[in-house]
């Protein structure tokens, strides 16, 4: 794509640093590649990154620095920023598919046409990829769901889904942090923390992350649960 | 240094606590949170002389009445002109004073603002969570919302004596109708007409306001283009607009991000200001140059650290 990187500067504290403009695994990985580069190297009055699929918004203190400074020093980490070389952590994720715990997956064979266990299998052989944090705390969009899973959202979100959700939609898969509505498709559950607040690194996942679901048994998922104080 | 224990005897919706907030963490698409109107917080904790960020109680238009059941313990009273009436005596607006074992204060909204602070001297024990006592609105994880009959206690809670009276209101601390904005940085999703919109007709806050934003009610400012964007990162101040052209100002519990384009976003300097405007006022949009706002927001910073250390001496 021509004309990127582009950098667009927001209100008097803020550069959005722009890849493209469809969301693209590439492109994301341009993205991730150039906020590394940015941690490893932040500017005078440098505040804070968010990044996102297909960009980053980088804030500063306007009482240290101004859009032309921050953006020459931004500029300046584009030298030799190699995106394949920001492969992130591989982090397991556990799942247990479990009729009880997977409210949606009758509706997700029919609407695939694939068995049950043709759906776990594509579920778990997809090669994710946390692509962004976004709509709530903890919340990582993990890009990489194999195409045959691939559903738009329900027309209507569902309310007061509790914590530990797996669920997809798109091209996309997420593990529920809070208690939250939500319109994707619920296939499992998770014991795996994503979010602990009391941790010293309270989220699992660092954007750019791998991510691989391992499918797990009731008594594992009970455990785990147990284990986290959490209710089933 | 003792403690003092107060009870909530009524608050109104959206009554929060409140600190410096949660800086650093949206990546992981959490808010920052924090006061609406941050002068205002600041403000308090140095005109009382209490550790700057330390926990405050925000109070919305719903009001908060506090019974002191054991200790005493100094509070301060900045943000809209709010009145505080203590055992019954009208106090007036931004102001220190100390409040004892058997008395009742009351927080009533005045004539203008839609946000105060009540500032304690001491430290409020409540919640943490993400290493802030902010009241995370979503999900009201923090030191969360303030209900009838909760019980508050703060502790080395001091009365300040010294520093009681009123609190000198800085210039421009209540709002005025025009707010800055720079334009974008999704404004590819608007033709010219509209951009000529949103800085020429005037706009009022539509009832719809809570801690997360404020709808405006105004003409619509149509998107022309489809709304294809990939979810996007949002600054605090977005003039985020929908499908239909609503505009909605996003304040401090905004989500992280968002797939609505922004036209344009108030610039730092204003955007607490137009937090404390109230719905059916009237505003109107003045665009600035990056350049600009970034200097207006340097004046400001200077400006603002004179005047809290002048409070903080007082």
């Amino acid at each position: 794509m021509s004309g990127y990187p582009r950098f667009k500067p927001v209100a008097d504290r803020a550069v959005l640093v722009e890849f493209g403009e469809r969301i693209d695994a590439a492109v994301n990985a341009r993205v991730i590649a150039f906020d590394r580069a940015l941690a490893a190297r932040p500017f005078a009055g440098f505040a804070e990154a968010t990044p996102a699929y297909v960009n980053l918004l980088v804030e500063f203190d306007p009482a240290v620095t101004d859009h032309a400074t921050a953006t020459a020093a931004l500029a300046g980490l584009l030298d030799g920023l190699d995106a394949a070389a920001t492969e992130g952590r591989l982090r397991e994720v556990e799942v247990c598919y479990d009729d009880d715990l997977a409210p949606d997956m009758a509706a997700v064979c029919s609407a695939t046409g694939l068995s049950r266990d043709a759906v776990i299998a594509a579920h778990l052989a997809g090669d994710y990829r946390v692509h962004m944090y976004g709509f709530a705390p903890g919340y990582a969009y993990l890009a990489g769901l194999p195409a045959a899973l691939q559903l738009p959202r329900k027309a209507q979100p569902v309310r007061d889904i509790r914590a530990g959700a797996v669920m997809i939609a798109g091209p996309q898969c997420l593990v529920s942090t809070l208690t939250m509505p939500t319109g994707w498709w619920m296939i499992g559950r998770s014991a795996t923390r994503i979010l602990d607040p009391g941790a010293e690194r309270p989220f699992l996942f660092d954007v750019g992350d791998r991510v691989a679901f391992r499918r797990v048994d009731r008594a594992r998922y009970d455990a785990g649960l147990a284990r986290e104080g959490r209710e089933a | 240094m003792s403690r003092a224990v107060l009870r909530v005897f009524r608050a109104g919706p959206h009554v929060t606590f409140q600190d410096a907030g949660r800086p650093g963490m949206k990546r992981f698409g959490v808010t920052r949170s924090g006061a609406m109107d941050r002068d205002a917080f600041d403000a308090a904790q140095a005109a009382l002389g209490v550790r700057p960020g330390a926990t405050a109680i925000e109070i919305s238009l719903g009001g908060l009445v506090i019974d002191c059941l054991e200790g005493e313990v100094g509070f301060a009273l900045t943000g809209g002109g709010f009145r505080a009436r203590l055992a019954g005596e009208m106090l007036g607006d931004w102001l220190v004073a100390g409040l004892g074992a058997g008395q009742r204060l009351e927080i009533l909204p005045g004539f203008w603002g839609s946000w105060a602070i009540l500032a304690l001297a001491g430290e409020i024990a409540v919640p943490q969570w993400l290493g802030s006592s902010s009241t995370h609105g979503p999900t009201g994880l923090g030191g969360g919302r303030l209900l009838a009959g909760q019980e508050i206690v703060v502790e080395e809670a001091a009365t300040m004596a010294p520093r009681h009276g009123p609190i000198p209101r800085p210039a421009g601390a209540r709002p005025r109708a025009e707010m800055r904005v720079v334009t974008g940085p999704q404004e590819r999703f608007f033709d010219a007409a509209t951009m000529g919109l949103l800085t020429e007709a005037p706009f009022t806050l539509s009832p719809a306001y809570d801690r997360m934003g404020v709808r405006l009610d105004g003409p619509p400012l149509r998107p022309v283009a489809a709304l294809d964007m990939p979810s996007e990162p949002i600054c605090r101040g977005a003039i985020q607009v929908n499908g239909e052209g609503v505009a909605t100002v996003l304040l401090a519990d905004h989500q992280t991000t968002g797939g609505y384009p922004k036209i344009a976003t108030v610039i730092g300097p204003d955007i607490d200001r137009l937090a404390q405007m109230r719905a059916r006022d009237r505003l109107v949009f003045r665009a600035v140059s990056p350049e600009e706002a970034a200097a207006a927001a340097r004046t400001r910073a200077a400006t603002r650290a004179r005047w809290l250390g002048a409070l903080a001496r007082r």
